[in-house]
């Protein structure tokens, strides 16, 4: 029941996250319309043969405009994950296996990064340097990777002890030999997983910044900046705001189905679960 | 349980010292000059300076960052540059209200949290187990700010049930009011608050229940708990007494952390629902680049986040004395 569960997440997940890539890929392609094409004459039209998604209040291409917005949205929660994975995990790495006052200084360090609720935290930092892409990538990893930090290091404080690790330093390997060959790999698995959730969180967090106004500025047509506006005409138009939101969920959806399902395979003893969960000291 | 509580306390103090200083970093990040977003671009070169002076920044940071711990410890924290009051009086009429909000939240999340994941644990493998957890899988992937339009269109423009926007009168007044026999306000607070913290009461329930479900069947798996059944035990009393009872302490414990998710929360619904709270008062000075009343906020936002997780670390250790006895 259980491996069938994971293996359903796994197929469903992996489809929606493949889909909503080729979407951003080429989506702008095949529609046939630009993203800031208006036509007056066609506003809120609902989805129909000549415009896949129907259009927005200038009669815009709504499928062309939101294949852009997934273009932004995957970039921003893929660059923000990553930053986050790299400094996640050499924070945790060498704070586990070196221990002593590091350790201490770089963990009060995350316990002070996770002392402020996560969005709050985002949106100061986008807040302080101003709206735009690079801004807002460097504010998500800014709350994502204490999470990182904190699941490398516990593996490698369970590792150190290993008698594999006692074997390769009687051996003569270095630390960096220690660190990067015999620890580092059993992080992959948890870490991979944590990330394919992460995205998901990314995307919530970046759409909830653009929808504020915050985020992307508008004329980039994101999600969020899309749902925003289609909430003025919600009484008469409700498809506009629909449409992104719809967007945003099923995106999200797919990333958390696929990462639920990779954990079965990638992370058996539920190390991401535990630390994803844990009461915090 | 005291020499626990004392050194969770002794943690609480640097944490917050430390809460401090990255939000004043943050707030260092701000490119140019605050001076000169004070007064706009055309601001002759003397009269910013003379605003950098009386403000104070002409300072180096680590004087500013000692001066603002000062000020602080005496309930200072400057004052707005667009609302003309101490940022500390602009953030105190703010509070409740999001407070109100996040409360009545903080309720629906564990109640319909634990009733869905119980149920889903209680029947699991059966269509209720299927679509509890398919209820969680989707409030998990959906925005707060989507769920919280959705909402508004079907119960305040379609069905016409609830107010779509504003609050009503103080929560607390109108229960007492109620109490005395005076229902009308309680209605009214109560029919204003359904919408936001309905908005961020489902989406957190949906992470609970799936908490509750995976506790639930670990320790409907454990030893006791088949004793139990050997005893001849009701199956009702076994679930939600034996079972239910140990399955909570993870959820104690994450209600603390699903608080700080609240509280982010609260920023977009408030902006979606017009509420009077924090959250919008965020929004209107991060537009209006009023740097001292962003650094208040969000200092505020993050002290009360660490002061719930203390009270829910202490909770936690009061029912499970494997914590204190570490």
């Amino acid at each position: 029941m259980k491996s069938l569960f994971g293996n359903l997440s796994l197929t469903i997940g992996g489809t929606i996250v493949l889909a909503v890539i080729l979407f951003a890929l080429f989506g702008t392609l095949v529609s046939g319309y630009e993203p800031e094409q208006m036509n007056m004459k066609d506003r809120f039209s609902l989805p129909s043969s000549d415009h896949w998604l129907g259009t927005d209040n200038f009669g815009r291409d709504l499928w062309t405009r939101m294949a852009v917005g997934a273009r932004v949205s995957l970039t921003v929660a893929l660059c923000s994950v990553a930053i986050a994975v790299v400094v996640g995990t050499a924070v945790g790495i060498v704070s586990g296996y070196l221990g002593g006052a590091f350790d201490l200084v770089t963990m009060r360090i995350v316990d002070v990064f996770l002392g402020f609720p996560p969005i709050v935290l985002a949106l100061a930092i986008v807040a302080a340097l101003g709206p735009g892409m690079l801004n807002l990538t460097l504010s998500l990893a800014a709350i994502f990777w204490t999470e990182y930090a904190r699941v490398v290091r516990s593996v490698t404080l369970a590792q150190r002890e290993a008698d594999y690790v006692t074997a390769a330093v009687a051996i003569g390997a270095g630390n960096s030999r220690i660190l990067f060959v015999e620890i580092l790999p059993n992080v992959v698995g948890p870490i991979i997983v944590l990330a394919t959730l992460g995205i998901g969180t990314a995307i919530i967090a970046e759409s909830g910044l653009s929808f504020l106004g915050f985020g992307i500025e508008p004329p980039t047509p994101t999600w969020g900046w899309t749902l925003s506006y289609g909430t003025r005409y919600l009484r008469a138009e409700p498809w506009l705001s629909t449409v992104a939101g719809l967007a945003i969920m099923i995106t999200v959806l797919g990333f958390n189905l696929f990462g639920d399902g990779l954990r079965d395979h990638l992370d058996p003893r539920g190390i991401a679960r535990r630390i994803r969960s844990a009461p915090r000291q | 349980m005291l020499w626990y509580a004392l050194r969770r306390l002794a943690l609480f103090v640097p944490l917050i010292l430390g809460v401090v200083a990255v939000t004043f970093g943050i707030m260092q990040l701000v490119p140019g000059d605050p001076a000169a977003v004070l007064l706009g671009d055309e601001a002759s070169e003397e009269a910013v300076r003379e605003i950098r002076r009386s403000l104070g920044l002409d300072r180096p940071w680590w004087v500013r960052l000692g001066s603002y711990y000062l000020d602080l410890a005496q309930g200072d924290m400057g004052i707005s540059y667009f609302q003309n009051q101490p940022v500390a009086d602009a953030i105190r009429q703010r509070v409740v209200p999001t407070l109100e909000v996040a409360v009545v939240a903080l309720l629906i999340s564990i109640l319909i949290g634990l009733a869905l994941g119980v149920a889903a644990a209680f029947w699991r493998g059966t269509p209720v187990d299927a679509a509890s957890m398919l209820f969680a899988q989707l409030g998990v992937s959906m925005p707060v700010f989507w769920f919280g339009i959705l909402l508004m269109y079907l119960l305040a423009i379609r069905l016409d049930l609830l107010p779509s926007i504003g609050r009503g009168p103080p929560l607390a007044g109108a229960l007492g009011d109620a109490i005395l026999g005076r229902p009308a306000a309680l209605v009214d607070s109560l029919s204003h608050i359904a919408m936001p913290a309905l908005t961020l009461g489902l989406t957190n329930a949906a992470v609970i229940s799936r908490l509750v479900r995976s506790a639930m069947l670990e320790t409907l798996g454990q030893d006791f708990i088949r004793t139990a059944h050997a005893k001849g035990l009701l199956t009702f009393r076994i679930v939600f007494v034996h079972a239910l009872g140990n399955a909570l302490l993870p959820v104690v414990s994450v209600i603390g952390l699903r608080f700080g998710a609240l509280l982010g929360g609260a920023v977009l619904t408030e902006s979606i629902f017009g509420w009077p709270g924090l959250g919008q008062l965020a929004v209107s000075a991060i537009s209006q680049r009023d740097l001292p009343l962003i650094q208040g906020i969000v200092l505020t936002f993050a002290v009360a986040f660490a002061i719930v997780n203390l009270l829910v670390d202490l909770l936690y250790a009061v029912i499970d004395p494997r914590i204190r006895l570490e």
